[in-house]
């Protein structure tokens, strides 16, 4: 070690007057450039592998802007008619657009054209994995509560705008898929009442699938969106830096401090280095492992389909929201078509998406706390919300697999309709099982730890008493690890009080109902006096 | 489970009360008494490289190797461009020309990126730093200066004493983006009625039925019992424009059953021709295809959402999210044993919209 800093004070010594130095100096003082350099360059940040989640869906982004920049140099959005005279002899001559037959023409004349083609789509379907997954992390931890509420909503809008741009993404190159997926939107947004038809109309540029769409979609692919999610990543980020980053429990640590390594240089080379891993394995699964062939799909005909055709994985839940509807679910009624079949997988994706757009608010309302929170919970010590979360997972999920209903039955040899019928009472009961299953889990793993933190843990090793009698050794937790297991923010059911007029509102009795039903079943953190009365039992 | 035994021992911050450590109002928060104290950090515990020079140095070979075996994946990148061309009207080159590229790009990326980590982990100084947290409002002092502010241009613009101002600056801010919104009426055609559109489809009588996608007209003849044909009108090939639009509105499916397996509507009773029934392929939910035909059982699934129809029950749907049957193409023979169209559909094909009825 004590060679390392002589040469670093060495290093340090000599770049002060040289080139760097001048150079520095030249920036400094046109930009003031050392003030950004002092307050960001050893900030600290903490580590855990799942705040890597968030780093993958940034990295993504990148690499997607790289590959599509490059895409858009070789791409023609246009669907004019033109023969295809391309490399690919099946399709030679076919009539198709002047999308689809540059998006072949990328894929199969223009060296690596392949390959940036599938960095950019696996690394799309890779972005809104990434965001997923990190939303799944900022909930479970309870990352979401103050300050951080509106940069939830923020991720939540890039969530949102991520799937956009995948769905645009994907129906460029108008080949038979795409123009299909194009066509269900057409149709759902046609089930809109009073103004679906008009909205299909002005869309599409006229009846589907006319000659407009792609170049529309391509101004919001390239142009529209990407500025939008640019501008909302970079104040995500502004924020990430206002608030400082969250930490999970620790030794040592607390809600008034960050502990972790600095971003010179210890983040620089370990997060400089991950995006280069991101990259790499978007690169391995490019190289290796084809996505999108459209050239064995051909250009959109709006007469063949084939069977057991996907969506992008993103779409799924959408799209197997529509599968699940029941028969019989539209009316005319005042002499208007009401396409319920449409308008209730709609309506109640919308409220999904809004319940969890509004979460944060509605705890923080619920459990009335106006502190900052800057150490996580471990998901078990907030069962009642761990469980809210493992419903809507299930309810996601389950929606997301009825989009394969058709694959799930010819692979498995099971009837379309048993799996449909399945999936319905998946929907709507699996949420109601996973809340109680997962809330059951949350507090056996509570009283699992007080027990660990009381008696200490088993220790695998089994011991003969002199009177015969055999016990297993419990080992005590020392006093770090033992404070991951007993600092948690605990709460208790809200009891109702007249306000200053002597009244209970209505709004009161629902928080109260809620707050019952987040905290009824609570497990307090050991305290010290529980910790000395279980010393005081085994000596 | 600790309900309410250890009520003594922790303070109930009863909504709002009881003030939390910042001063903030801790809401149902339990705030215990005698909670166990935060023991500070632990121990540093120093890594092998740390500790043996020889794995230092081991380190430090891995970090350097890796970055010139990225030097080597970037340059092998390069040459495999010009190894691995891509040779016009053979897919396996392309197949090459991706993999080895790809190889190379990857070998670049990875080695920089595990490098880059291994040396932070390994190599540079590892013990933790703290930053201290302070709460994110802006002081006290700096929030009654921004008060201040907003005070003083007030005062200075007079915005809220000159209402007249005010409200008129609103108004027009509100009115100015008014004109962007109905400039994207243009983004549909102006003289034409969406709704007349979707009613309507190319098929006339007399139109002939002809083979998707050649365009062959079909005699009755051809179509023995149990097949199946994708159909198009006669002259859909021959259109200059909107050649898709039509094929989406017109496209059908043409059956022959035993005719004693057909149960036709009475008012239908004309529409067919001998067992063979011509419906609309499109499917009345959101559009798709209802291209696969089950010939033992009639039925037709729509591939995208699984929705069913009964061909021998004027294509009820039995199963799946739509609602309506297929609409049905009144067909005939004509002089020369072609199958042609009787009419126009008789109602709008395809996915339901606001106007129909």
């Amino acid at each position: 070690m004590s060679t390392a800093t002589t040469t670093t004070e060495l290093v340090e010594t000599k770049k002060s007057g040289g080139l760097t130095g001048a150079a520095a100096n030249y920036i400094d003082e046109r930009t003031s450039i050392s003030t950004a350099v002092k307050e960001l360059g050893r900030k600290i940040f903490p580590d855990h592998w799942s705040f890597l989640l968030g780093e993958v869906a940034l990295y993504s982004f990148v690499i997607i802007l790289l590959s599509g920049s490059f895409l858009t140099f070789f791409f023609h959005a246009s669907m004019t008619p033109v023969e295809y005279d391309g490399s690919f002899m099946p399709l030679k001559g076919v009539e198709m657009s002047a999308a689809m037959a540059s998006s072949l023409d990328i894929s199969f004349d223009i060296r690596g054209g392949l390959l940036m083609r599938q960095v950019h789509h696996w690394a799309a379907l890779l972005f809104v994995a990434a965001i997923g997954l990190h939303m799944l992390r900022i909930y479970f931890t309870g990352a979401f509560r103050k300050p951080r509420e509106l940069n939830w909503i923020i991720g939540f809008i890039l969530f949102i705008l991520a799937m956009a741009e995948g769905f645009t993404g994907y129906s460029l190159p108008d080949d038979l898929l795409s123009g299909n997926g194009l066509r269900i939107i057409d149709g759902m947004v046609k089930g809109i009442p009073l103004i679906g038809t008009w909205i299909s109309f002005l869309l599409f540029g006229g009846e589907f699938p006319g000659e407009q769409i792609v170049g529309r979609l391509y101004s919001l692919h390239i142009l529209l969106l990407p500025a939008i999610i640019v501008a909302l990543i970079a104040m995500h980020l502004l924020f990430v830096v206002v608030h400082k980053h969250t930490q999970y429990p620790g030794a040592g640590r607390t809600n008034q401090n960050v502990v972790g390594y600095p971003v010179l240089p210890v983040y620089a080379a370990k997060a400089g280095g991950f995006f280069f891993i991101v990259f790499g394995v978007v690169m391995l699964m490019a190289s290796l492992f084809t996505i999108n062939p459209i050239w064995n799909y051909g250009p959109y005909d709006p007469s063949p389909v084939s069977a057991g055709t996907q969506p992008d994985w993103y779409i799924g839940f959408a799209d197997g929201a529509l599968r699940l509807i029941p028969p019989g679910l539209e009316f005319v009624w005042l002499d208007r078509t009401w396409s319920f079949n449409i308008l209730i997988p709609l309506i109640s994706l919308g409220l999904f998406i809004l319940v969890v757009l509004i979460y944060p608010f509605i705890e923080a309302w619920v459990t009335g706390d106006k502190r900052e929170h800057h150490i996580l919970d471990r998901p078990r010590n907030a069962p009642t919300r761990t469980a809210i979360g493992a419903a809507g997972v299930t309810f996601y999920a389950a929606l997301w697999a009825t989009a394969s209903s058709d694959i799930i039955a010819t692979h498995f040899s099971v009837t379309m309709e048993g799996v449909i019928h399945t999936m319905q009472f998946l929907v709507l009961v699996g949420p109601f099982i996973a809340f109680f299953v997962a809330k059951r889990i949350c507090l056996a793993l509570q009283k699992k730890d007080r027990e660990i933190v009381l008696h200490g843990y088993e220790s695998g090793r089994i011991v003969r008493l002199p009177g015969g009698e055999y016990i297993e050794v419990h080992q005590p937790v020392d006093e770090y690890d033992r404070w991951k297991l007993v600092s948690y923010n605990d709460y208790k059911p809200l009891m109702i009080r007249p306000n200053a007029d002597g009244k209970i509102t209505v709004g009161q009795k629902a928080r109260a109902g809620l707050s019952r039903w987040f905290f009824e079943d609570r497990i307090a953190p050991v305290n010290n006096t529980e910790l000395e009365q279980a010393h005081g039992d085994h000596h | 489970m600790a309900k309410d035994d250890n009520s003594g021992k922790d303070l109930t911050a009863a909504d709002s009360s009881t003030v939390g450590h910042e001063g903030a109002p801790a809401g149902t928060a339990v705030v215990v008494r005698d909670a166990v104290a935060n023991p500070g950090f632990p121990p540093h515990r120093p890594r092998v490289t740390d500790l043996d020079p020889s794995a230092e140095r081991q380190a430090e070979r891995t970090v350097y190797t890796l970055f010139y075996l990225s030097i080597v994946g970037s340059v092998f990148a390069i040459v495999a461009y010009m190894v691995f061309p891509i040779i016009p009207e053979d897919p396996g080159s392309v197949r090459l020309n991706n993999l080895f590229i790809g190889l190379g790009l990857t070998l670049a990326l990875m080695a920089i990126g595990i490098g880059a980590v291994h040396w932070g982990k390994a190599l540079m100084f590892d013990h933790e730093g703290i930053d201290e947290r302070h709460p994110v409002r802006g002081t006290d002092e700096t929030r009654t200066r921004a008060v201040e502010i907003f005070h003083e241009a007030n005062v200075e613009s007079g915005i809220g004493r000159r209402s007249l101002i005010r409200n008129s600056l609103i108004g027009a801010l509100i009115a100015f983006p008014l004109p962007a919104v109905v400039l994207f009426r243009g983004l549909g055609p102006m003289d034409t009625n969406p709704s007349a559109l979707l009613s309507h489809t190319m098929w006339k009588a007399g139109t002939r039925l002809a083979i998707d996608p050649t365009g062959t007209p079909i005699k009755a003849s051809d179509v023995t019992l149990g097949s199946a044909f994708h159909v198009i009108p006669e002259g859909l090939q021959d259109l200059e424009h909107g050649k898709l639009e039509e094929k989406g509105k017109a496209a059908v499916l043409l059956m022959r059953l035993k005719p004693e397996d057909l149960n036709e509507l009475p008012e239908r009773k004309g529409w067919s021709y001998d067992g063979i029934v011509a419906y609309s392929k499109i499917c009345t939910h959101v559009g798709c295809p209802v291209a696969l035909y089950e010939q033992q059982t009639h039925n037709l699934l729509c591939p995208c959402h699984q929705s069913q129809f009964d061909v021998t029950n004027h294509c009820e749907v039995i199963f799946g999210p739509a609602k309506r049957p297929l609409p049905q193409l009144p067909i005939a023979v004509d002089s020369e044993g072609y199958l042609i169209a009787q009419s126009d559909f008789t109602e709008p094909v395809g996915p339901s919209f606001w106007e129909r009825h």
